[in-house]
């Protein structure tokens, strides 16, 4: 058995997934970032295939996705986490037209042909705004765990509104409610809107073309979900490997390019 | 993937243009050191009246063309800082804030020492940032200012109205009694025929060479090195130098056309490009297009100056109608977007371009606002896959390389699949039908 392995180094997590010929997924693995991306991707790809039980030798082509794939020194190649989470998404749910991905520091609209291949996308530009940081600059201003802070937002009843997207000013926004007396279910329901519209203006960019799938690490938040699916006013799909699908899309790049002799897209 | 570093973008018209530029700034450095008595004029490229100047032999400067040198060189950050200490705005157009710390570095450049004005001309253009650019200097220097009112084109069929161009006849004159005042002498009017002839014959041949990009492949950048050829349009322009600087450019890039030859090993992308590059990012930028094999076959940044590929030529036998019509509607600053959209779908078309790309300047949100809808424009109207990125033609803090990089990469990743995709499918129906 020849497997293949997907290494997506992303600006806050390291994922890796591996996949055996048919396509499915035989491990998956999860690590920090941190400084060194050599690392990291070396880390999650030594978790990924220990999951497995699976030798190096037995792996035929790897490729490197997100901000660091040029650091995933052992891989036959790189695609951007873009091409990657369409494939990905696609691969989880084969209708998907539009694919929604929220990172530590992107959010991504991505249109998608019933091939899974890129029609287009629109991203947040240099600044962070609106991004998976939100969440977590949020959480910490609140004193809370960013993995908390979705189920919390679905308890309030007068949600805040927010007068910034900004990582960076978020914080001041947040101190001037906690000051004012607002619950923090309410403040946390504004941050998550917050973010939902900005991030339903993107998909506007590419047009909202059902069905549309969520993926990214910040899909695993119940609260995010629930805001986009309220702005759009559609259900979106989530699956419970989301935070893998930029991995998995590069994994299946992998297969893709092990069976046609690495001459696709090169 | 096409290995970049080993690319030489750089051939002997770029040599022929350093040494043109050289002599250029050692003229305006004789002037800036007491050496010359040459009076000049700085002005702006949109839609420069450079004859003008050049008609009563005084040298025209280019305070962008000064600044984006320096940033081509990494030196326009400390400039830009200078100018920031004074109180420019952070997100103020960073071409402004380079010259005003130029002039306070006393207006000392790597290639030259620039010359105090003796006239601020400012031949508004489109960008009204600008008259504040040129009055701040006025009140730095103490050099006299003068503004032409260029109306914007708003008619429908994007041509001004007889009024306009009257209007602007009736200013130039003006300039030309402050320009004697200047000179001390009268104006010569056989030789401002003389220099609208030299200007409409580069016109006619920079006409061809943006012609020859419609071959493939392209025997030239028509982002990447038309710059090249811009600096000696607007520096030199009106002048017989010019004029021989485009026989030669003309004939070399029309020979490598028929040579089959490009500057790339190999074309396999052509994309329109919009907006002004980012100076301080130049080689690794166009690094990013070359390793996909992408060449720009027509841009916009090279109409800014001037429209020329639609067939307007400047006419010595009404010179300064002429001069007016080129500020008015023949440059790409003066216009609607809707016809800045028409100009670029007519690149498109006519130069068969895969893609547009969209380089949007952060510190210039006259030139780059509504670029998101020109996006939509292109991407729904007419199906045309564009990218939209963004940074900086001037500020390197705006310039991130590995966001750049990676929309880029992607965009060029989903070309490339689709073209793939629909090769395999005209395959299989190719054999169905066998």
């Amino acid at each position: 058995m020849r497997y293949s392995v997907g290494v997506d180094v992303g600006s806050t997590q390291t994922k890796a997934v591996l996949l055996d010929e048919d396509r499915r997924i035989v491990a998956r693995s999860l690590v920090d970032t941190g400084a060194y991306l050599v690392r990291a991707a070396e880390r999650a790809y030594e978790k990924a295939l220990a999951e497995a039980g699976v030798g190096r030798g037995d792996v035929g082509y790897v490729v490197g996705t997100g901000y660091g794939r040029f650091k995933v020194a052992f891989g036959d190649d790189q695609v951007t986490e873009i091409s990657c989470h369409a494939k990905g998404a696609w691969a989880l749910y084969p209708n998907t037209r539009t694919v929604i991905d929220i990172g530590g520091q992107d959010t991504k609209a991505i249109k998608v042909s019933d091939r899974g291949e890129v029609l287009d996308f629109a991203m947040n530009d240099k600044c962070a705004a609106g991004s998976g940081r939100f969440l977590t600059n949020s959480a910490e201003a609140l004193g809370m765990d960013v993995s908390a802070i979705g189920e919390k937002s679905l308890e309030a009843h007068n949600p805040v509104r927010l007068s910034t997207v900004c990582t960076i000013f978020v914080e001041t926004d947040i101190l001037s409610y906690l000051a004012s007396g607002k619950k923090v279910e309410d403040i946390l329901a504004g941050v998550h809107g917050a973010i939902g519209s900005r991030t339903v203006a993107l998909v506007r960019r590419v047009g909202a073309e059902s069905e549309v799938t969520f993926t990214g690490g910040v899909a695993r938040n119940v609260g995010m979900i629930r805001s986009i699916e309220e702005k759009l006013g559609i259900r979106v799909n989530v699956s419970a490997d989301s935070h893998y699908t930029g991995a998995l899309g590069a994994a299946i790049f992998a297969i893709e390019r092990m069976l046609a002799g690495a001459e696709v897209m090169a | 993937m096409t290995e970049t570093k080993e690319i030489r973008y750089q051939g002997h018209l770029h040599e022929l243009q350093k040494q043109l530029m050289g002599d250029y700034y050692a003229q305006l450095t004789a002037i800036a050191t007491g050496k010359s008595d040459t009076k000049n004029a700085h002005l702006l490229i949109a839609g420069n009246p450079v004859e003008l100047i050049r008609a009563f032999d005084m040298l025209p400067v280019f305070p962008e063309v000064n600044v984006l040198q320096l940033a081509v060189r990494k030196q326009s950050l400390p400039l830009i800082q200078k100018a920031e200490e004074l109180g420019y705005a952070v997100d103020n157009c960073a071409y402004v804030k380079a010259d005003v710390g130029l002039y306070l570095s006393g207006y000392q450049a790597p290639y030259g020492t620039i010359p105090k004005a003796d006239l601020l001309l400012c031949n508004y253009v489109g960008c009204n940032v600008y008259l504040n650019w040129f009055e701040h200097l006025a009140e730095l220097t103490g050099a006299p200012a003068v503004n032409i009112d260029i109306p914007f084109v708003r008619s429908a069929d994007g041509e001004p109205s007889p009024g306009d161009v009257d209007f602007v006849v009736k200013q130039l004159e003006e300039l030309i009694v402050q320009l004697e005042n200047i000179t001390g002498k009268s104006l010569d009017y056989k030789k401002l025929q003389r220099t609208v002839e030299y200007s409409a014959l580069v016109g006619e041949m920079w006409a061809e060479i943006k012609d020859l990009t419609k071959r493939r492949p392209a025997p030239y950048d028509a982002y990447f090195d038309s710059v090249t050829m811009m600096a000696v349009l607007y520096c030199l322009r009106g002048t017989e130098e010019a004029v021989s600087f485009f026989e030669v450019a003309r004939r070399e890039l029309a020979e490598k056309a028929a040579r089959g030859e490009g500057p790339l090993p190999e074309e396999r992308f052509r994309v329109v490009i919009e907006g002004p590059p980012p100076w301080p990012f130049l080689r690794v930028f166009r690094d990013m297009f070359s390793r996909w094999g992408a060449v720009a076959v027509a841009s916009t940044y090279s109409t800014v100056g001037g429209i020329w590929e639609f067939g307007f030529r400047h006419d010595p036998q009404r010179p300064l109608e002429s001069i007016a019509l080129h500020m008015l509607q023949y440059n790409l600053c003066n216009r609607t977007f809707l016809q800045r959209y028409d100009q670029m779908a007519r690149y498109v078309d006519e130069w068969s371009a895969d893609a547009v790309v969209i380089h949007s300047v952060k510190s210039c949100r006259l030139f780059s606002a509504g670029q998101g809808d020109m996006r939509e424009y292109f991407v729904r109207e007419r199906e045309v896959p564009t990218l939209l990125i963004e940074s900086d033609l001037e500020d390197p803090r705006y310039f991130s390389q590995a966001q750049l990089r990676n929309r880029i990469d992607a965009f060029f990743e989903a070309l490339s699949q689709r073209r793939l995709t629909a090769a395999s499918d005209a395959a299989v129906a190719a054999e169905a039908a066998r």
